[in-house]
């Protein structure tokens, strides 16, 4: 199974031995680039509850792939919710239920904010993106 | 001035958690355990564990004796008139629904409950609730600017359909002390049941039931230097007899047919099933251990520290505290940033605070704030772990500003 292109590019940066000032930067730039929520999809419908800061989540289907839009208020919850994006936007729906996403941000050096007490909300994202998916 | 905690030494999970890159200072939320309790835990597993209340055998009795004597302990450390009036419960949380349920049948469709707007979720939802189950009104007092509850208003609130005031002594979140003196007399010239929750200011100076006058009081050991899966709560013998029990079995009755029983006086009949017989023992060792403590130094300590902490937010560009703390704790926001942003980059260099709405939900929203960085110090905190958080702090800002 091939990495999508962004999804290399962004375990190539996250992999290199870096300091947590600079893996904090890193997120903050990767945060940058997710395109923006209207102010519609902003709702509270596409809210993920259980999130300390404010989180939107919306996917759709194209043609049998799948591809989902984030936002946040909090920058460093918009960096991790990029580098989710990269790794399964464009999947198939039957690749997406297979995907070890913890796995994904062990990879990157992120595994830390998948651990069970953790209330920034990844968890709840990771469960709503399966609820949209098999929906 | 550099303050150090003569206490430091007494708890050794601050230097297990230093070794670690760890500086604590969340001890509102739970706090670090003296050896004293952690000896007497050791020792009671492995001096032989047995249940209480119930055998006759010399471990059983060991064991009942030894929870017994924390009964008195606490109620000396509360100096309540009698060890009968202290029911453990699992937590300060399970005293304040003992009391939501063993109270309920004395209120009626259209009474009031009275809380602020600051409590803890604990002391907020077993009311809410309770109100939903009898139709009851909730009335929650609002506050002022520095976060202490308006007595202007409280006066207009309280009133001849108050059945009962539910208030906290020291705000988690704002660390301000409320007017209780002033709170329980309105209650009571109404004639209403009070509750104080004293989860937090238990921790901070000596607290006599006798003296606040209140009917109940409640706190949880685990915040108190004790172990966790236990809570207190304090019942004037009056007032107590009024609850009835709301969990039925084990040792809490007198006895039974298949279809009717007759249930023990407090505090037994409020402690049906095992109790957390090690963890009450523990509780009364760090009584103890606190007990041995020249108070008055404590407090100066905490004054000293809660003082440092203040300031050295105060002298930051951008910071906003909540309230006017007084006491070990103090919560902020800082413009244009993000607290869930600032708590990762402080969780990332090994600061433990906590962030988000310190369950107290309805109030962080009343401040217009979606969560906020809270602070707080216990005995064993000093001025080193404040150098580490402000550092942090700094850098923190530096890469989010």
């Amino acid at each position: 199974m091939s990495l999508p292109a962004a999804a290399e590019t962004a375990l190539h940066t996250f992999s290199q031995p870096i300091s947590w000032e600079q893996r904090a930067r890193l997120l903050m730039a990767w945060g940058e680039q997710l395109a923006p929520l209207s102010e519609d999809e902003r709702s509270e419908a596409n809210q993920v509850s259980g999130c300390e800061s404010q989180v939107w989540l919306l996917g759709e289907s194209h043609n049998g792939s799948w591809q989902f839009r984030a936002a946040s208020d909090a920058r460093l919850i918009r960096g991790l919710l990029a580098l989710l994006l990269v790794r399964v936007n464009g999947l198939p729906a039957a690749e997406l239920r297979s995907l070890d996403l913890a796995d994904w941000f062990t990879q990157l050096g992120l595994a830390r904010h998948l651990s069970p007490s953790r209330s920034n909300g990844l968890h709840a994202v990771l469960r709503r993106m399966a609820e949209i998916a098999g929906a | 001035m550099s303050l150090s905690s003569p206490w430091r030494a007494d708890f050794p999970a601050l230097a297990a958690l230093l070794a670690d890159g760890q500086t604590y200072l969340d001890s509102a939320a739970t706090s670090q355990k003296p050896q004293a309790m952690l000896n007497a835990l050791l020792g009671y597993y492995a001096g032989g564990a047995a249940n209480v209340h119930r055998a006759q055998h010399l471990p059983g009795a060991r064991a009942t004796s030894a929870f017994e004597a924390t009964r008195q302990t606490v109620a000396d450390w509360l100096n309540a008139a009698s060890h009968d009036e202290i029911i453990f419960t699992r937590g300060a949380t399970e005293a304040l629904n003992l009391l939501a349920y063993g109270l309920e049948e004395h209120f009626h469709e259209g009474d009031e409950l009275v809380i602020s707007a600051l409590e803890h979720h604990a002391n907020l939802l077993p009311w809410q609730q309770l109100a939903q189950r009898r139709g009851l009104i909730l009335v929650v007092l609002p506050l002022d600017a520095s976060g202490h509850v308006d007595l202007d208003a409280a006066q207009r609130l309280i009133g001849p359909r108050t059945r009962l005031l539910a208030i906290s002594q020291l705000s988690n979140v704002l660390g301000t002390w409320q007017p209780l003196n002033q709170l329980l007399a309105l209650a009571q010239a109404h004639g209403a049941i009070t509750v104080v929750d004293g989860a937090q200011g238990i921790v901070h100076g000596r607290h006599d039931v006798q003296q606040l006058g209140c009917d109940f009081y409640v706190f949880s050991s685990h915040k108190l230097y004790g172990p966790d899966g236990v809570g207190v709560l304090y019942g004037r013998a009056a007032t107590l007899q009024r609850v009835l029990p709301w969990q039925f079995g084990g040792e809490m009755l007198l006895q039974t047919d298949y279809y009717t029983a007759k249930f023990r006086p407090a505090p037994l009949g409020f402690e049906a099933g095992t109790p957390a017989v090690s963890s009450v023992i523990g509780l009364g060792a760090s009584l103890a251990y606190l007990a041995g403590l020249d108070s008055d130094a404590v407090l100066a300590h905490e004054a000293a520290l809660h003082q440092q902490l203040l300031s050295g937010l105060l002298a930051r560009a951008g910071v906003r505290i909540l309230g006017t703390p007084q006491t070990a704790l103090a919560s902020f926001v800082v413009d244009d940033v993000h607290s869930a942003d600032l708590a990762h980059l402080l969780t990332e260099q090994g600061i433990a605070v906590r962030a988000g709405h310190h369950c107290a939900m309805p109030l962080l929203r009343g401040l217009g704030l979606p969560g906020a960085i809270r602070v707080s110090l216990a005995l064993y905190n000093d001025s080193s772990d404040l150098e580490r958080f402000f550092a942090a702090l700094d850098q923190a800002l530096e890469i989010l500003q």
